[in-house]
C-alpha cells in the first residue's frame, strides 16, 4: 500500500463521476481533456453536463476503506507520487493518478515489466480489432510471443481478438505482459476472458485506474487506451478498421511522441483500412516481431535481443525431409488446403500424413476452414 | 355364442399376441368393442359390419361384444379388422370356429370387404411363427413381406369372402412359389453414385475411411460445397446388408409405415431429417410410440444437415442410441425398445456466415466460438472423423470422376472383413465400436506410431479423449491398407481427420 490519500480519492471520484463522464463522452468531449482536469475543476466541469450536481460526495471519501477494499480484492495500489509509479505515464498530462495492480508478483512485477521512475524497460503495445481474422490473431500471437521472448513487455487491453492474442503469445514466451482494463483490475472484462485474466495476473500484471469492482462504461475505453499508449515505447496496430479504438490508441501514442507501427494489409480488406491509413500517415511498417523490436530497441538492440533468443530456442530441424520441404513451399505458395494439395484420394492419404508431421514439428498450424498456415516464427 | 381368433398388436418393433373374442348373445342389437383400442380400433365397427354385409354374409341381429385380450395392452391401428370379422363369422355360425384354431389373421377391411395392407406385417408374421401358429392370413399386398419369416404358411387374400373360402377349404390358399430366401445378391450399389462427384479427393478419402470403420463423420464447409451430395452417396459404398440386417431394416420400415408390403429391403437406409425435427421425431416416441429417424436409420446412415440448427435437446437424445445402438421409449402405459445402430453423418458450416478461413468471413472470434459451442458436447465426442470441405476449383469440375461407388465399396468390404475376423477378439462389429483395452490390443501400434501419438499429445494438439479416437481411425486406415499393425503413417493421417477444435485460439476454456 503505497498510494497516497489524494490519489486514492481521485480514483474514487472518477468512479463516482462515471455517469457524468459517460455523458461527456457521448457529447464528444475528449476524454483526455476531461481527465486532465484537476481535483476541483473536474466535478465543476462535469456539473454542466449532468445538471446541477450536489457536491455531496466531497466529504464522503474514506481513504482507509478504499485501502481495505483494494487489499481485500488482492490489488496493490501505486500513485503518481510514488517511486514505483511507471515514469513513462507521466509524459501524459492526463495520466492516471493511481493504478490498481493485480499481479501475483505484486508491484515488483509491474516495475519489472514497465519500470518505475526514470527506469524504462522496453515495452510495446499491441492492439487491434476485436473482429480479427484468423491471420490477424496469429500475427498478434506471434508478435506477442516474439517481443516477450526478446525481453520486451507486451501491453494490451485484453479485449477479444488481437489484444487477447497478443497476451496469449506473450504468455507462451514467459508472461512479460501487462493487461490494462477499462474497469476495475479485479473484474475480468470481457467475462469470457476470465481464464486469460487469471493467467496474466499470475505471470504478468493486470492494471486498472478505477477502484476494485468497478464496471465498465464507454468513456472508460478511450481512458484505458491512453494508459496502454502511455505505458509502451511503441504502439503496434495489427488489424483495425477506420475510426476504431485501436486508432485512438495509436493517436494517443503519437501525441506522446511515441513510435507507432502498423501491420500492412490488403486495401480491399476492412480490417486493414485503419492500419493502412496509419502507414500512409507515416507509421512504421511492422511485418513481424523483428520489425517491432527494431522500433523499440533500434536495429542493433533488436539484433542483440534476437541473438540471445535464438540461442535459447530449439533449432528447427535442418535436415527436413525433401517431401516435407516441398510441401512447405507449396503451402507458402498459397495452396493451403488438403483439397488444393492433393488431387486423388491416394494423394490425400500421403499429403495428410505429411501435413500432420509438419504440424507436429511446429512448422505449420491448422487454421479455420481446413487451411494449413505456416507458423509465424 | 363365443369365438376366439388370434391376431397381433405391434409393440415397439415386435408383435404381441392378441386374442379377439366375440360374444354374440340375444338382446337389443348392439356392436361393442372393448379392450383398450384407439380410435381406429373403435371405428372398426363400421368397417366390419359393412364388409360382412357387402360380401354376402349376415351381421348378427343381436348383441355383439368384441374384446381384444389382453385388455391392458394398448392397441392401435386398423389391423384388427379382419380378425374381428372372422370372429363375428365364427360366433354367428357362418364359419366353423375350429377352422380358425391355430391360425392368425391380420389386415384392414374396406367397406366393400377388400383387404387392405397395414403396418408391421413382418413383425406379425414373426409373432405367428414364434407362437407356433400353423397359418397366417394377410392381405395380398403384404404376402411378400410376411413370407420373409420362412417357416410359416402365409395366405395372401384379396377379399373377406376369399378368406372364408380358404378357411372352409373351398379354395386353395394363394401361395405363389417363394422367392429365394438367400441374402440379397450384393449387386451394384444402389442410389446415387460416387462417380457423379468431381474433385473432393479429401472428402472421398474420408468417406472411404468412415464407411470402412463405421465411423461417425462430421463434414464442415461453406454452403454449397457438396456436403449433402457426398453424404447421400455414403450408403452406396457401405457393405451390402446381410440377410439378418435386411430383415431388421424391413421390419422397422414396415412398422413405421414407410415400406408396407414389398419384400426384403436391400438398400441401407439413408435418413436426412430436417433440423426442425422434435425429440420424438428423432429418436422415436409419441403418445403411441413409433420409431424415430434414429431407428429408421438402423444399419444405415443418419444424416443431420446443418447440425448446429438442430434443437439441443434433440441432439442430446441421440446419446443413448449412439452409445447402446438402441432407444428405449418409456411411457406411462408401456416401454418400447427400438434398435438404432446407425452411422451418424453430420454437416455444418464452419462459422455463422459459412466462410471461415476466407477473406469473405465477417464473423468475430466470439461468434465463431458461440457457433462451435452449439455443436460441442457429447455429440462431437462421438464424431471420429471431421473433414473440412472447400469449393471445388473450376478445373476439377470438368475432370473425370476420381472413383466410383463400386470401387470404393470393394475396398470397404475388404476392410470390414478384416474387422469381422477380429470379432471373437474384440466383440465389436466394426472399428467404430472399439474402446479401451480392446482398442489398444487390436491396434498393435508400432513403436513409431506410438511415438507420433505421444508427440501429438505433448504438443497439446490431442486430448486424452482424442487419443483413442485417433487410434480407432488409424486402425481403420491400417485395415484399408491390409496392415496387421497400426503404423506411423496411419496415425498421421488419422490426426488430420480429427476434430480441430483442440487447436483453435483460446480453446483452453477462454473461448468467448
Amino acid at each position: 500500500m503505497t498510494a497516497c490519500d489524494v490519489c486514492l480519492r481521485r480514483s474514487w471520484l472518477l468512479a463516482q463521476l462515471s455517469g457524468r463522464l459517460e455523458i461527456a463522452h457521448l457529447e464528444r468531449r475528449p476524454v483526455r481533456d476531461v481527465l486532465a482536469l484537476g481535483e476541483d475543476e473536474l466535478p465543476a466541469a462535469l456539473a454542466a453536463v449532468g445538471g446541477p450536481g450536489p457536491p455531496a460526495w466531497a466529504g464522503r471519501f474514506d481513504a482507509a476503506a478504499a485501502r481495505r477494499e483494494a487489499a481485500a480484492s488482492g490489488l496493490a495500489t501505486v500513485c503518481r507520487h510514488d517511486a514505483g509509479y511507471p515514469g513513462r505515464l507521466l509524459d501524459d498530462r492526463s495520466a492516471p493518478a493511481l493504478l490498481h495492480v493485480l499481479a501475483a508478483g505484486g508491484l515488483r512485477r509491474l516495475t519489472q515489466l514497465v519500470g518505475a521512475g526514470g527506469e524504462r524497460p522496453p515495452a510495446v503495445a499491441i492492439v487491434g480489432t476485436r473482429r480479427a481474422s484468423d491471420d490477424g490473431l496469429e500475427l498478434g500471437r506471434a508478435l506477442g510471443r516474439g517481443l516477450a521472448a526478446a525481453g520486451v513487455t507486451v501491453v494490451s487491453g485484453m479485449a477479444l481478438g488481437v489484444d487477447s492474442a497478443a497476451h496469449e503469445g506473450a504468455l507462451e514466451a514467459g508472461g512479460a505482459t501487462v493487461a490494462v482494463l477499462a474497469g476495475g483490475a479485479d473484474v475480468p472484462y470481457p467475462r469470457s476472458k476470465r481464464g486469460l485474466h487469471a493467467r496474466i495476473a499470475a505471470a504478468g500484471a493486470v492494471v486498472g485506474e478505477l477502484p476494485p469492482g468497478t464496471g465498465v462504461r464507454r468513456w472508460a475505453f478511450p481512458a484505458r487506451n491512453r494508459i496502454i499508449a502511455g505505458l509502451a515505447d511503441a504502439t503496434v496496430v495489427v488489424q483495425a478498421a477506420q475510426r476504431s479504438g485501436s486508432l485512438i490508441t495509436a493517436e494517443m501514442a503519437m501525441d506522446l511522441g511515441r513510435e507507432v507501427g502498423a501491420v500492412p494489409g490488403s486495401p480491399l480488406s476492412w480490417r486493414a483500412s485503419g492500419t493502412n491509413a496509419l502507414l500512409r500517415d507515416g507509421a512504421t511498417v511492422v511485418r513481424d516481431a523483428r520489425d517491432a523490436l527494431d522500433l523499440v530497441l533500434g536495429v542493433d538492440g533488436a539484433s542483440a535481443a534476437l541473438e540471445a533468443q535464438a540461442s535459447a530456442r530449439t533449432p528447427l530441424p535442418a535436415d527436413l525431409e525433401p517431401a516435407l520441404d516441398a510441401l512447405l513451399a507449396r503451402l507458402a505458395d498459397g495452396a493451403d488446403t488438403v483439397g488444393q494439395l492433393a488431387r486423388t484420394p491416394q494423394e490425400v492419404a500421403v499429403v495428410s500424413g505429411q501435413l500432420a508431421e509438419l504440424v507436429l514439428l511446429g512448422l505449420v498450424r491448422r487454421a479455420p476452414g481446413g487451411r494449413y498456415a505456416p507458423r509465424v516464427p | 355364442m363365443l369365438s376366439r381368433v388370434t391376431t397381433y398388436a405391434l409393440h415397439g418393433v415386435e408383435s404381441q399376441r392378441v386374442s379377439v373374442e366375440v360374444d354374440v348373445r340375444s338382446g337389443l342389437p348392439a356392436f361393442t368393442i372393448v379392450g383398450l383400442g384407439d380410435r381406429s380400433v373403435r371405428e372398426a365397427r363400421e368397417r366390419v359390419r359393412a364388409a360382412l354385409l357387402n360380401c354376402g354374409f349376415s351381421f348378427p341381429d343381436s348383441r355383439v361384444t368384441v374384446n381384444l385380450a389382453p385388455a391392458h395392452l394398448r392397441k392401435v391401428g386398423p389391423g384388427f379388422d379382419l380378425a374381428m370379422a372372422c370372429a363375428v363369422l365364427a360366433a354367428s355360425g357362418q364359419v366353423d370356429a375350429a377352422e380358425l384354431d391355430g391360425r392368425a389373421v391380420f389386415g384392414e377391411l374396406s367397406l366393400g370387404g377388400e383387404l387392405r395392407p397395414c403396418r408391421g406385417a413382418l413383425a406379425v408374421a414373426e409373432g405367428a411363427l414364434r407362437d407356433g401358429c400353423h397359418g397366417l392370413v394377410v392381405p395380398r399386398a403384404l404376402l411378400d413381406e410376411a413370407r420373409l419369416v420362412g417357416d410359416l404358411e402365409v395366405h395372401g387374400a384379396q377379399r373377406l369372402d376369399e378368406v372364408v373360402d380358404v378357411l372352409c377349404g373351398r379354395a386353395e390358399p394363394f401361395a405363389p412359389p417363394l422367392a429365394s430366401t438367400a441374402p440379397p445378391a450384393p449387386g451394384p450399389p444402389q442410389g446415387p453414385d460416387l462417380a457423379d462427384v468431381r474433385g473432393h479427393a479429401q472428402a472421398l478419402r474420408a468417406l472411404t475411411i468412415a464407411a470402412a470403420g463405421g465411423h461417425n463423420l462430421l463434414m464442415s464447409g461453406p454452403p454449397g460445397t457438396g456436403k449433402t451430395m457426398l453424404a447421400r452417396r455414403l450408403p452406396s459404398v457401405l457393405p451390402p446388408l446381410t440377410r439378418a440386417e435386411a430383415v431388421e431394416v424391413t421390419r422397422i420400415a414396415s412398422i413405421a409405415g414407410l415400406r408396407v408390403g414389398g419384400g426384403l429391403a436391400i438398400e441401407r437406409p439413408f435418413r436426412a431429417p430436417h433440423h426442425a425435427i422434435s425429440v420424438s421425431g428423432l429418436v422415436g416416441g409419441g403418445h403411441t410410440p413409433l420409431p424415430g429417424e434414429a431407428s429408421l436409420a438402423h444399419h444405415g446412415v443418419l444424416f443431420l444437415d446443418e447440425l448446429a440448427e438442430f434443437p439441443r435437446n434433440a441432439l442430446e437424445a441421440l446419446r443413448q442410441p449412439l452409445e447402446d445402438g438402441r432407444v428405449a421409449i418409456v411411457r406411462a402405459q408401456q416401454t418400447a425398445v427400438y434398435p438404432a445402430r446407425f452411422m451418424l453423418v453430420a454437416s455444418t458450416n464452419p462459422c455463422p456466415c459459412g466462410f471461415a478461413g476466407s477473406p469473405r468471413c465477417r464473423c468475430s472470434e466470439a461468434e465463431v466460438a458461440r457457433y462451435r459451442r452449439r455443436l460441442s458436447g457429447p455429440l462431437l465426442d462421438r464424431m471420429d472423423l471431421t473433414v473440412e470441405l472447400q469449393r471445388v476449383p473450376t478445373a476439377e469440375l470438368g475432370a473425370p470422376a476420381l472413383t466410383s461407388s463400386a470401387d470404393v465399396r470393394a475396398v470397404v468390404v475388404a476392410a470390414r472383413e478384416r474387422q469381422t475376423a477380429r470379432v471373437p477378439e474384440t466383440g465389436a462389429a466394426c472399428n467404430a465400436h472399439l474402446a479401451g483395452a480392446a482398442l489398444q490390443r487390436v491396434a498393435g501400434a508400432t513403436a513409431e506410431a506410438a511415438g507420433v501419438l505421444r508427440r501429438a499429445y505433448d504438443r497439446g494438439a490431442l486430448s486424452a479423449r482424442g487419443h483413442d479416437r485417433v487410434l480407432r481411425v488409424a486402425r481403420t486406415i491400417a485395415d484399408l491398407d491390409a496392415a496387421p499393425r497400426v503404423g506411423a503413417d496411419h496415425v498421421r493421417e488419422a490426426l488430420v481427420l480429427r476434430d480441430d477444435g483442440a487447436e483453435a485460439p483460446g480453446a483452453q476454456g477462454d473461448a468467448a
